[in-house]
């Protein structure tokens, strides 16, 4: 019987194991300004980075998406410009690969690391962030930790982890016009549940994820925490390999032949054994839209706000009318009437440039009339959106195009959404507040969002003629 | 961190409530604060303290016969909420090495351990059984005795579960770094080998490879 995935990697990792856990290798860490904490602790047990170098640190978070220009020293928020300069003072202190706030390079940390072939097939990646999970993309196996783990990896580059269960996700069929990875991946969460995948790993399988491109797989892992999971994984192929072949960080030549036979060993053997397994139709899935306050609470966008009362569960029951209460929305309301007030396309979801081509594509056909900012995830992004005219399209249509960071996916740079508003957003939480005090967030796709900035409501992208 | 934990026997302070959240422990205005020496005044501080210097004489904390415990007993779903460690730091700056409920927020329960402190879960009714022994008897000890898994309070004995590595940890007052150091050889080899089978791993990262780059 062969091995899944999951456990070819995590076994090739083990360094020793004891009692009911193992001491797993790791790869590559990721940092962002959270990790101030993880130094302190290193600092306090004495010790240095064990592979300085393999630790990347990217400033994200906490940077500004306008006046970048003024570089770091021109942040007006002064908590966020100490919290970035203290950790690319950590950074550069201890020797790690920075990618500082004025670095060209700059973006979210988990679309700098795939664009520059950091990210590759086989590698354990562990982030402080839960949105490491992204990189499973590519075949690797990533989740993200708290501080004190992330201390401890960077002293010894492991950890002490107990064996996760394995799910698999297969997905027949193919996504129909106007889906996206972001469509499926809501639907998968609502299926499963916002907890459906506690005490897993995923594996994502099947004719439509070996159809997607490396972006839209991106999308699809980065989503898996929003179930639960730790993190979902995806087998590394041709479309895989294609990606990666030229990237600054990838392997070249010899390196690059023998990486490839490798790599190509990875994928689950035939008959490799699963704790659970669940089946999706990618034909049935629509463009999807958030109604509710954690990803899970999700509907079609040709469906209608569902009613508390026909949910059986009592304690689910009182979460959904909690929910729709702090949205401001009744049941039975159809998705395509809510009006919108804001847009958001960005994070680490949405934020490249497949993402941008997309959103442009709808901009092109008409004019916003809600304020809505663009977020590219990182500089490389941007400069490749500048190259083929994205930005300009943006502008002509009144979207605003900014630098990149994480911005309104969680706020803390100041990108806020204003109380009582409600915004079309790309990113991937809907939690009370998250985008502002009171903010009311509604989770699309960038085609969903780009067609709500211009017509001020959520939009089925698939019949977008009225404009 | 060097202090060993076997048994412990100490007053320990009834806190009669449930879904204590990381909020709760330490208001989100103090969590960019440094984790260090003064630490243990931000626990509970907005419910220990009327003033920053006065303490609260009806927090249960402030009450006679509960000084220097260093265990508390709580209702179920302790420590949800955000994943804040300085959360945990400060129950332990506070004095505190052992907390028992019922259940714990995930993220709580095993950030306790990285920092030394014993978090225990007892059945419900195990649990019940202490709140009704020590309500009415403020200055009370209980004994919590980790190398036979037990909670002691009186006549009556409580067994409880604990994860291997974690044990150890605390028996031997090591922290997970000090023992991952004891496979340092093991690391060594693990390394080598793994560094001669996937190159493209340890030569990648070395050196800044983009011109764009200043
Ligand atoms: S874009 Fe949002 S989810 Fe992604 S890393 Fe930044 S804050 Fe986290």
């Amino acid at each position: 019987m062969g091995d899944t995935l999951f456990d070819k990697v995590w076994q090739r990792h083990i360094v020793t194991r004891q009692l009911d856990e193992a001491l797993i290798y790791i790869d590559r860490v990721l940092l962002h300004e959270g990790a101030n904490h993880a130094f302190r602790s290193l600092a306090a047990m004495k010790r240095r980075a064990r592979r300085p170098r393999n630790a990347i640190a990217c400033a994200d978070h906490y940077v500004p998406t306008v006046g970048r220009e003024k570089g770091l020293a021109g942040i007006e928020i002064v908590e966020n410009r100490n919290e970035i300069a203290q950790m690319e003072r950590n950074a550069r202190e201890q020797g790690l690969t920075l990618f500082g706030n004025e670095d060209p390079l700059q973006g979210i940390l988990h679309v700098v690391g795939p664009e520059l072939g950091i990210t590759l097939p086989g590698m354990i990646i562990v982030g402080g962030d839960s949105h490491t999970c992204t990189h499973g993309a590519f075949g690797a196996l990533a989740f993200g930790t708290g501080s004190s783990e992330l201390a401890h990896i960077l002293a010894t580059q492991t950890l002490w982890q107990k064996t996760p269960k394995r799910m698999r996700i297969v997905v027949n069929g193919l996504l129909g016009p106007g889906a996206t990875a972001k469509d499926l991946a809501l639907c998968i969460i609502r299926a499963i549940g916002n907890d459906g995948g506690i005490g897993y790993f995923i594996e994502y399988a099947g004719p439509a994820i070996r159809a997607l491109s490396m972006e839209q797989r991106m999308t699809l892992c980065n989503l898996t925490t929003e179930a639960g999971a730790r993190g979902g994984m995806i087998a590394p192929d041709d479309t895989t390999f294609e990606y990666l072949a030229g990237r600054p960080y990838a392997p070249t030549g010899a390196l690059w032949e023998k990486a490839i036979a490798y790599w190509k060993t990875l994928a689950t053997g035939a008959g490799a054994c699963f704790d659970r397994e669940v089946e999706v139709d990618a034909a049935r899935v629509a463009p999807q839209v958030s109604w509710g306050t954690n990803p899970s609470q999700v509907a079609a966008v040709n469906d209608v706000v569902p009613d508390p009362l026909d949910e059986p569960d009592l304690m689910r029951r009182e979460t959904m009318q909690s929910a729709l209460d702090y949205m401001d929305l009744k049941p039975g309301t159809r998705l395509s009437e809510i009006p919108i007030d804001r847009v958001f396309i960005g994070s680490c979801t949405n934020a490249r440039i497949e993402d941008l081509r997309l959103a442009a594509g709808i901009a092109r056909r008409g004019h916003a009339i809600v304020p809505t900012i663009v977020v590219p995830g990182s500089r490389s992004v941007k400069r490749q959106a500048e190259e083929e005219g994205l930005d300009r399209i943006f502008l002509a249509a009144g979207f605003e195009w900014r630098d990149s960071g994480c911005s309104s996916c969680t706020c803390v740079n100041g990108d806020i959404v204003l109380p009582g508003e409600r915004c079309a957003s790309t990113s991937n939480r809907n939690y009370k507040g998250r985008q502002g005090p009171d903010s009311r967030t509604h989770l699309v796709s960038p085609a969903t969002a780009a067609a709500a900035a211009l017509t001020g409501r959520i939009v089925d992208v698939r019949n977008l003629t009225e404009i | 961190m060097a202090e060993s934990f076997t048994r412990l026997t100490s007053v320990a302070i009834p806190f009669d409530e449930t879904n204590v959240d990381t909020d709760q422990l330490v208001p989100g205005r103090f969590s960019k604060l440094p984790i260090g020496p003064g630490h243990e005044r931000v626990l509970f501080h907005d419910r220990r303290f009327l003033t920053d210097d006065l303490p609260n004489p009806d927090f249960i904390f402030n009450k006679p016969g509960y000084q220097g415990a260093k265990i508390l007993v709580a209702r179920r779903n302790f420590g949800i909420g955000s994943s804040r460690e300085s959360a945990v730091m400060s129950v332990w700056s506070f004095g505190l090495r052992a907390l028992i409920a019922p259940s714990f927020g995930d993220i709580f329960f095993n950030n306790c351990f990285k920092r030394g402190l014993l978090p225990i879960r007892l059945a419900e009714g195990d649990v019940d059984k202490l709140f009704a022994y020590l309500l009415p008897r403020p200055g009370a000890t209980v004994t919590v005795d980790l190398l036979e898994q037990k909670v002691i309070a009186e006549s009556m004995s409580f067994a409880f579960d604990i994860g291997g590595i974690q044990k150890m940890c605390l028996v031997k007052g090591l922290d997970e770094v000090s023992v991952t150091d004891t496979y340092g050889s093991e690391l060594i080899a693990f390394e080598n080998a793994y560094d001669a089978e996937f190159p493209w791993l340890s030569a990648q990262l070395q050196d800044p490879v983009s011109s764009t780059r200043s």
